[in-house]
């Protein structure tokens, strides 16, 4: 058991001060001080990461999270942010001498604006949520992570979410119109992505929550496609699946989705949902085809005619909307079905050309098979986002490490083959050591530059995406004095 | 047989724990998650607070309080894909806080006042005349406010009491009517058998109109669930042994449950370590055996509601619904959010009276939203519950049992 969190003096100031001022903010039963209250935030929804916030506020306004922010900075307190706390990277990782905010209870719908197609939401309002306050006037949010019925939309702009449906329909990036931030200086401004001048709404979403807090957010709503055909099919083995999918881009087909899954994965899913995947199925592959009707029944008919040609051993199309949520049940459910055959799992996020796909899957098998760290694959198969789980047991002597190890070993791979280390899940303190094998100093130092006009006290959210310790011979921790960019002339503050 | 049945051990609690990996997906369906929106009240960071217990640390004031705030719905169990048995979880953990976390005495003598009262139908019974008398002439609305200020949870007894239903003396066995088709027992209940008898009557009428024999033992008692489900394991154990040899001796080939709560305890009597017949909700009986009394129309719009001890711990939810949909001239409607509890969670509305308070509101809401003209379920707390709520809500709508609507169609 480790040592409970005591109250860590913070230059000078107690946290409980702090707590104190906070209590003043948002009321007292919006602050958290009790130890094993505490301790129950340590954590995302990646465990192997894990840190003991100083003290944790949920303010319900934006004025409260301003206000939160200022006395941080007054104090040089660090802060991070955090929504639903379903982050596969550790993107909110609290820190044990700082404050975590937390957005939970902002979430309200303020707006359904079905005219001009769009919503304005609090950042605490969970995805599905927006797509359900427009289901009822035909429209809906497209991007769609696994965890869509409990991640907020603050935590998916922080992470640039993606999800099964981003093929044909973007990331989070692509559905944000606007934004209301509480920049790390407290200030509260508006970005908006029609704005002149440049992007700063871009550089906003996807920054893992190193350039402000998002309060308020503005999304696109899509309306609901015609008509949507789902088809499952089963093959002997990835290879064939990973043909079909190779297949089905060639012809020029663009799928709503195509989503793989391995026996292994497979066999998660079934225990956890009794999904009634093929049995016997090496792979399956779900292709989802959307729009309008007579276009939609061509492609199934094209998709389906592939995915035979291929060596579909079985095929199956859902006939109504509870077939189709009965197969993606399987699919969205994954990583935490894995929790039925694995007590422990590393999930990975690399990318790769899709033409890459069967070689870099062969890559983990044979790293599986020599380590004998069991692998399971789910990923998206059409634009080659990899979610490895790699399984362990925390139990078993050595066996986290032996896993950490095919974990990095696969991130190379990806790279190797001219990949990304991560494609949706974010960089946060998961995978930040890796950064440096995918950009140069000179670009790092170039975000670095990027994040220091944003938050030159270096407080929000500190110690993630980059690595650590920090370029430019930084120490950890939050950053008092000059940035050693500015100090030897390379750059300037403005 | 032990007289504490099958404790789970530390190791058996810790594996149970480390099933949880921490994605989150029970927050959305988290009652109390729904209400205040933060980790330490949700399934997630309640298991936490296990885990944190599991490892050496005390049980505190803080960690007690969100133990003590879960309702017991147990739709994080259905929604986990882990698997993770929050179920067992959540009443290891009870038994453990009440055997070793000192409470005030004001909460001891609550809880000894309800665990001296509910499980018992001769007392309740005695409870009877008062409050009707209290209720005729308004004098409950009086206490009710003033308890609420004084005792909050002796309050919401107050205001939550049913006026109690006409008392209908039901005999130790009914015939089936045609060809018997089997023989059941039936659980009559402590709140059922007291305050909603006609209930007991309807069921008894449905299940002999479609064959069966009912026996109705007149020596039964409590089945344990209040107990079992506010970690006094051993109290409900005793209740469970007491429940489960009166119906061996009755012979049947199944007991017949109509309260969700009492159902859904009885079929735990096996972890419990007690040996009893078959245990069939009522409505799960009447889908399995199938209809063959005549059903007659009943022109009526009601929303069914599901009761979490019905839908989350029993995985029913297509039974009841499929029997109210088959009677002719019966429009069923859902309500928004089925899957949150209303609040009444056995005795929580009285533990918890302004949680429960606030998710009986929101649950009313839902229910007046459908535009139903009668609201029915499985379940006499929730019944009490959502009727109350509907009351302040200045929307009253009648509340009826599954059991009851089925009776009027069959009848005729």
């Amino acid at each position: 058991m480790r040592a409970p969190p005591s109250a860590v003096t913070l230059k000078g100031m107690d946290l409980s001060r702090l707590a104190q001022r906070f209590v003043e903010i948002v009321g007292a039963d919006g602050v958290v001080t009790d130890p094993a209250e505490l301790r129950t935030y340590e954590c995302d929804g990646l465990t192997a990461h894990a840190a003991t916030p100083g003290v944790v506020v949920l303010p319900t306004t934006a004025a409260q999270v301003a206000e939160i922010v200022r006395t941080c900075v007054a104090h040089g307190v660090p802060y991070v942010a955090r929504g639903s706390g379903t982050g596969l990277s550790g993107g909110a990782l609290p820190r044990t001498d700082g404050v975590l905010i937390v957005t939970s209870k902002m979430r309200r719908i303020l707006e359904v604006d079905i005219d001009n197609r769009r919503a304005v939401v609090e950042p605490g309002v969970v995805n599905l949520a927006v797509t359900r306050a427009a289901a009822a006037d035909g429209y809906y949010y497209a991007p769609d992570p696994s965890s869509q019925q409990v991640c907020s939309i603050g935590g998916n702009v922080a992470e640039n979410a993606g999800g099964a449906h981003c093929l044909k329909y973007g990331f989070t990036v692509n559905h944000v119109l606007g934004l209301q931030v509480v920049t790390p200086d407290g200030e509260i401004v508006t970005l908006d992505s029609h704005a002149p001048g440049y992007d700063l709404l871009g550089a906003f979403v996807g920054s893992e929550g190193t350039l402000g807090i998002a309060t308020q957010v503005t999304v696109r709503l899509l309306r609901a496609p015609e008509a949507v055909q789902t088809m499952l099919a089963g093959f002997e083995s990835v290879d064939a699946a990973g043909a079909c999918v190779s297949a089905i881009i060639a012809a020029g087909v663009v799928p709503a989705a195509v989503e793989m899954m391995d026996a292994l994965a497979i066999e998660a899913a079934e225990a956890a949902v009794a999904c009634d995947y093929p049995p016997g199925a090496g792979a399956v592959l779900i292709v989802e085809v959307d729009g309008p009707s007579a276009e939609v029944a061509d492609e199934l008919a094209e998709v389906r005619r592939l995915a035979q040609q291929t060596g579909a051993f079985a095929v199956r199309v859902a006939a109504d909307a509870a077939e189709r949520a009965a197969i993606w049940k399987g699919r969205k459910s994954a990583f935490a079905a894995v929790g039925r055959i694995s007590p422990a799992y590393l999930v990975q996020d690399g990318v790769v050309p899709r033409t890459a796909l069967p070689q870099v899957l062969g890559d983990i098998a044979a790293l599986s098979r020599e380590s004998g760290i069991r692998v399971a694959n789910v990923f998206h198969a059409g634009d080659g986002n990899l979610h490895p789980l790699v399984l362990y047991d925390h139990a078993v002597d050595g066996e986290a490490e032996r896993a950490e190890r095919v974990s990095a070993e696969i991130m190379a791979r990806c790279l190797a083959h001219g990949g990304s280390i991560t494609g949706e899940h974010g960089v946060g303190v998961d995978k930040s050591a890796y950064m440096a094998q995918m950009f140069t100093d000179a670009d790092l130092d170039t975000m670095q530059l990027l994040r220091c006009a944003f938050d030159p006290r270096g407080l929000c959210n500190p110690g993630k995406v980059f690595p650590t310790p920090r370029l430019c011979g930084e120490a950890p921790g939050p950053r008092t004095g000059v940035h050693p960019l500015v100090a030897s002339g390379q750059a300037e503050l403005f | 047989m032990s007289d504490t049945g099958h404790h789970p051990s530390r190791e058996q609690l810790q594996e149970l724990v480390d099933a949880c990996v921490h994605c989150g997906f029970c927050l959305p369906t988290c009652p109390t998650y729904d209400l205040w929106g933060q980790e330490m009240d949700s399934p997630r960071g309640r298991i936490h607070l296990m885990k944190q217990w599991l490892e050496g640390a005390p049980l505190t004031d803080a960690s007690v309080t969100h133990l003590d705030r879960c309702l017991g719905c147990m739709a994080c169990v259905t929604s986990c894909p882990s698997g993770v048995r929050y179920d067992q979880l959540i009443t290891a953990t009870r038994a453990e806080v009440e055997t070793t976390y000192p409470r005030t005495r004001r909460e001891r003598a609550l809880r000894g006042l309800i665990f001296g009262l509910f499980p018992h139908p001769r007392r309740l019974r005695a409870l009877r005349a008062p409050l009707r008398l209290a209720q005729w002439t308004r004098l409950d609305r009086l206490a009710g406010r003033t308890l609420r200020r004084i005792a909050p949870g002796l309050g919401a007894m107050a205001t939550l009491a049913p006026r109690p239903g006409r008392r209908e003396r039901l005999p130790a066995r009914v015939d089936a009517r045609g060809t018997r088709r089997a023989v059941v027992g039936m659980l009559t209940g402590c709140v059922q058998r007291e305050f909603f008898p006609q209930v007991n009557a309807a069921t008894a009428r449905v299940l002999a109109a479609e064959g069966c024999d009912v026996v109705i033992p007149p020596d039964q008692g409590c089945c344990g669930a209040l107990s079992l489900h506010s970690g006094r394991r051993d109290e409900a154990v005793r209740f469970a042994e007491r429940t489960a040899a009166v119906f061996t001796r009755a012979g049947v080939d199944a007991v017949v449950v109509n309260a969700a709560g009492c159902g859904s305890a009885m079929k735990e009597y096996a972890d419990l370590g007690v040996d009893a017949p078959p245990v069939r909700d009522l409505s799960e009986w009447l889908t399995e055996l199938g209809p063959v009394a005549t059903r007659h129309p009943v022109p009526a719009t009601v929303a069914y509601h599901d009761a979490c001890h019905l839908s989350h711990a029993q995985g029913i939810r297509s039974a009841p619904r499929q029997l109210l949909s088959a009677i002719p001239e019966l429009e069923v409607r859902e309500i928004a959010d089925p899957e949150i509890c209303c609040g009444s969670a056995g005795v929580y509305n009285l533990l918890q009276p302004q949680a429960a308070r606030d998710l009986g509101d929101r649950k009313a809401a839902h229910v007046a939203a459908t535009g139903a003209s009668m609201l029915v379920s499985a379940n006499p707390g929730c019944a009490m519950q959502i009727a109350a709520a509907l009351g302040r809500a200045g929307h009253p709508l009648p509340v009826a049992h599954v059991a009851e609507v089925l009776d009027r169609s069959v009848t005729g």
